[in-house]
């Protein structure tokens, strides 16, 4: 019955949700249209990280190399030819990727496909190396795209970066990708592959004398969590409208683990909520670094004071709220339905 | 390929594997007592080098008095970052100081970045450090001879701490079995704040010859001389002095060898260091000299 | 023929010689002991049957099947269930997700079509509840299904771990001290309670325990190991009476309770 019931009431709100985003779309201004773009790539990644670190227990810090490989893969396949003619002036592109033009959609998937393929090979290490070694092997990783990414001149157009890139992410890509992102993983997770990837969090030598198979569900995690982060590089690189191999370092990650950490580790409902209000919060945060005048005096703008803002949060959020915003709970209907069945019984009384 | 070019790149491979080899230890050491994977070590190494920036500049030391200023404010650094940010997660859960170290190291880097400003400062060069030497057909820098003397008397004298004083059969005892060492009544927290001072110090020292070398400083400079050390650490076996320093060597070989006879795969640097950490954990997880 | 054997099983860590040629024989529906001083080997012989550590020497066959070089999550597929000598639970679990757990590798459906609930999933997933349902029905746990599996009590949570070794459909059930910590009454209780499930589920068992009362009192063949090696084999009574163990037991002052 609750089942049924709130599975309407699902269905209900994401219908209301994308009537506001085509309202969004249309009428909202071009400033928080591009920070509601921002929030749901931040929910993506949010998300699919939360998925491997939250779930699986395998602390990745490998989310802004799967990202680039998304961004990149997607972004030579959507370019048409005659940009990508303009942005490799030094070398150029090699066949047949100078001639492929593929639609938004496709180029986004293959993208993601490629990131997944990336974390399959990340993944496999996991069965010999873990906790923190894990996290400096798959930081590594990250790095290593960047440099092949800055020295492959005739497929990534090096340290130039790709420019000029078509804007097709808007908020119904943004967030319908979200939206997808947080219904797979969320089914995932209630799923019986779920139980096993969180008995591997438990308890590792458990899960495995029950059966489970380490190798395949620890590596099912970093594929279906790489797949979304290579979604999300592709969105934010149509977004953003300029890819560069350097963009896509370790401070990106860190921001991610940010989010998990303030959502929870192991909160789907809290890493969404801190996704859109990390993006928020990043953009309000602006201010700081823009002059300003109070009473008389004039401010100087400080660069680089947004982030060390956003590095403090981080380590208070690590220090004093371990248990980030929701710590392991989820939002449900059927925890909503409870209350007003509480207040009812209540008043009936 | 000449025989004395080869030995002029051999010196330098020497001299950068001390370097990486101290940075190296200072991972070992505090892994090895507190198990944690100490993050901002590579920006505690760019610290240093601010260090020894304002001291001449802002307090016009002479620059061997700034080295050793910035060698005590650095040592200093790490103590109290393991105060607020490592202490109080210390019976938490693993994933949660490796948060907080990432975390710290995200500070240090932005705070770097405020205070400091982004750009990047030329580091002070001392005239007497900078002359060459001939010997016969081959040339090195003083710099380099330098760093590989100090390094070694760094490393006698940490010799001497870790074997022959009490503090370092603490730092043993607590690395072989933190609870029954608590047990025995061992002062943690005191040799926890040591090791952070030693490790934080040759740090500072490697930091300051890196400087050196190569003169240019800025917030993130840390990163991956960092990283390199720690994957030096890891393939030496971590928690072993001896590894430390020969992962460092076989890294600083590397580094320098492979920019001098394969110039066109110098980019590939990281990449190739990162293979070697990928198969050393795959094929020996406890390192080279690692125990079981 | 013996369902399970072990034959001349060697496992060394470092210089320690922690199993040294252990021979071993369980015969289907068995109930057998394993006894012996700490550090005997005992739990290490658990390890090498599951596959935890590859043996050095010597070879494991499972209904005539080589198992020596089987992974754990393979020897349990096939047959090989265990509990942990220190409760190994999934904390963050329900009471019914750890028995769920034990029955996925059975799972047939991918993974897409769990995460959309196609027809084949739904089934598979519904037959996986009720067969755990009807298992913590059978261990008294039914009720604490929706508990965090970390919450239940400690002799709860013993029963709990024996409930999901028996969702992997074991034909051998490995018990590591399973009356550790428990009171004389939980004791008995756990005693009675082995030998039913061993009759419902036509298990072959073998357990370790410290507790003698249990091991004379339910085991109808014991084994015992000392540093390594098995010293004596045979029924409770001749155990009881073997100069061998009582040298062990008594001559390394550890044991003297039996």
């Amino acid at each position: 019955m609750y089942r049924k019931k709130s599975f309407w009431f699902t269905v209900f709100f994401v219908v209301i949700f994308f009537l506001f985003i085509q309202y969004a779309q249309t009428h909202f201004d071009a400033y928080i249209i591009r920070i509601m773009n921002v929030a749901a790539i931040y929910v993506i990644l949010g998300v699919s990280l939360n998925l491997i670190n939250g779930f699986t227990g395998q602390f990745s810090l490998g989310h802004a190399g799967f990202m680039a490989i998304g961004a990149y893969a997607s972004a030579l396949l959507y370019m048409s030819p005659e940009l990508k003619v303009m942005n490799f002036f030094i070398k150029p592109l090699i066949w047949p990727l100078n001639q492929i033009q593929i639609p938004f959609f496709p180029a986004l998937l293959i993208g993601g496909l490629l990131a997944a393929c990336a974390g399959f090979l990340v993944g496999a290490p996991c069965m010999r190396v873990k906790g923190d070694y894990l996290a400096i092997v798959t930081y590594g990783f990250s790095e290593i795209i960047r440099v092949l990414f800055n020295n492959l001149q005739s497929i990534t157009n090096g340290p130039l970066g790709l420019k000029g890139l078509p804007t097709y992410t808007n908020l119904w890509w943004s967030w319908g990708w979200a939206i997808f992102t947080i219904f797979f993983i969320k089914r995932l997770i209630d799923s019986s592959y779920g139980r096993a990837l969180k008995a591997i969090r438990d308890n590792e030598e458990a899960a495995e004398a029950m059966g489970v198979n380490l190798f395949r569900h620890k590596t099912l995690a970093f594929v279906v969590g790489a797949f979304f982060a290579g979604i999300a590089g592709g969105l934010l690189g149509s977004l953003v409208m300029t890819i560069d191999p350097n963009a896509f370092n370790i401070m990106l990650t860190f921001q991610i683990v940010l989010i998990v950490l303030l959502g929870g580790l192991g909160s789907i409902t809290g890493t969404v909520i801190s996704g859109v209000l990390i993006a928020f919060l990043m953009e309000w945060l602006r201010i700081v670094e823009t002059p300003m005048k109070i009473f008389g005096f004039t401010i100087p703008g400080i660069s680089g004071m947004r982030m060390l803002i956003f590095s403090v949060i981080l380590m208070i959020a690590v220090l004093f709220f371990r248990h980030g915003i929701l710590g392991d709970r989820e939002f449900s209907w059927e925890s909503i339905f409870s209350i007003f069945k509480k207040r009812d019984s209540m008043e009936g009384e | 390929m000449s025989w004395t070019l080869f030995l002029q790149h051999l010196a330098n491979g020497i001299a950068l594997g001390f370097v990486f080899g101290l940075v190296a230890i200072g991972y070992t050491l505090v892994y090895g007592v507190v198990k944690l994977v100490n993050f901002a070590h590579g920006d505690i190494f760019m610290m240093a080098c601010f260090f020894v920036y304002y001291g001449i500049t802002l307090f016009s030391f002479p620059w061997w008095l700034s080295f050793v200023f910035a060698v005590f404010l650095t040592a200093l650094l790490g103590i109290s970052i393991e105060k607020v940010a490592y202490k109080p997660l210390r019976d938490a859960p693993r994933i949660s100081s490796l948060c907080s170290a990432i975390g710290m190291s995200f500070l240090l880097e932005n705070f770097a970045t405020v205070v400091f400003g982004g750009r990047q400062k030329a580091f002070y060069q001392p005239q007497v450090l900078n002359k060459t030497l001939n010997i016969g057909e081959i040339r090195i820098q003083l710099v380099t001879i330098v760093t590989i003397v100090v390094s070694i008397a760094a490393l006698l004298f940490l010799n001497y701490l870790v074997y022959k004083t009490k503090m370092g059969l603490a730092m043993r005892a607590l690395s072989h079995d933190f609870d029954t060492a608590r047990l025995m009544g061992i002062n943690v927290d005191r040799t926890i704040t040591f090791t952070f001072a030693v490790g934080s110090s040759l740090a500072a020292i490697s930091a300051i010859f890196w400087a050196l070398r190569y003169p240019q400083i800025w917030p993130f400079m840390g990163v991956f001389p960092g990283w390199r050390a720690f994957t030096a650490a890891i393939i030496g076996g971590v928690g072993s002095i001896k590894g430390a320093m020969t992962g460092g060597f076989l890294i600083g070989m590397i580094s320098i060898m492979l920019v001098a006879f394969l110039p066109d795969l110098a980019g590939y640097r990281d990449a190739f260091i990162f293979m070697m950490l990928v198969f050393v954990l795959l094929f020996r997880p406890t390192g080279l000299f690692g125990e079981a | 023929m013996a369902l399970l054997k072990l034959d001349k099983v060697t496992k060394h860590f470092g210089g320690l010689i922690a199993v040294n040629n252990v021979s071993l024989e369980l015969e289907q529906g068995e109930l057998s002991g394993l006894i012996g001083p700490n550090g005997a080997g005992k739990t290490t012989i658990f390890n090498l049957i599951t596959g935890v550590y590859p043996t050095d020497s010597g070879s494991i066959f499972f209904m005539n099947q080589d198992i020596t070089r089987k992974k754990p999550h393979e020897t349990a597929a096939l047959g090989i269930a265990r509990t942990f000598q220190n409760i190994k639970l999934f904390g963050k679990l329900t009471v019914l997700d750890n028995v769920r757990v034990a029955c996925h590798y059975r799972l047939k459906s991918s993974v897409f079509s769990a995460v959309f609930d196609l027809p084949k999933y739904a089934e598979e997933e519904k037959r996986m509840t009720d067969e755990s349902l009807r298992l913590l029905e059978a261990v008294g746990l039914y009720k604490l299904r929706n508990e965090k599996a970390s919450s239940l009590p400690y002799g709860h949570q013993r029963k709990l771990e024996i409930a999901r070794a028996l969702a992997t459909r074991p034909k051998v059930l490995l018990l590591d001290e399973p009356a550790a910590g428990m009171n004389p009454e939980e004791t008995l209780e756990l005693m009675k309670f082995i030998k039913k499930i061993r009759d419902e589920f036509s298990l072959t068992i073998l357990l370790i325990e410290h507790d003698m009362k249990v091991v004379m009192g339910i085991c109808e063949k014991i084994t015992v190991l000392d540093h390594g090696c098995v010293i004596a084999r045979g029924s409770p009574s001749e155990i009881q009476k073997d100069p061998e163990v009582i040298k062990a037991y008594l001559g390394s002052g550890t044991y003297a309770r039996s």
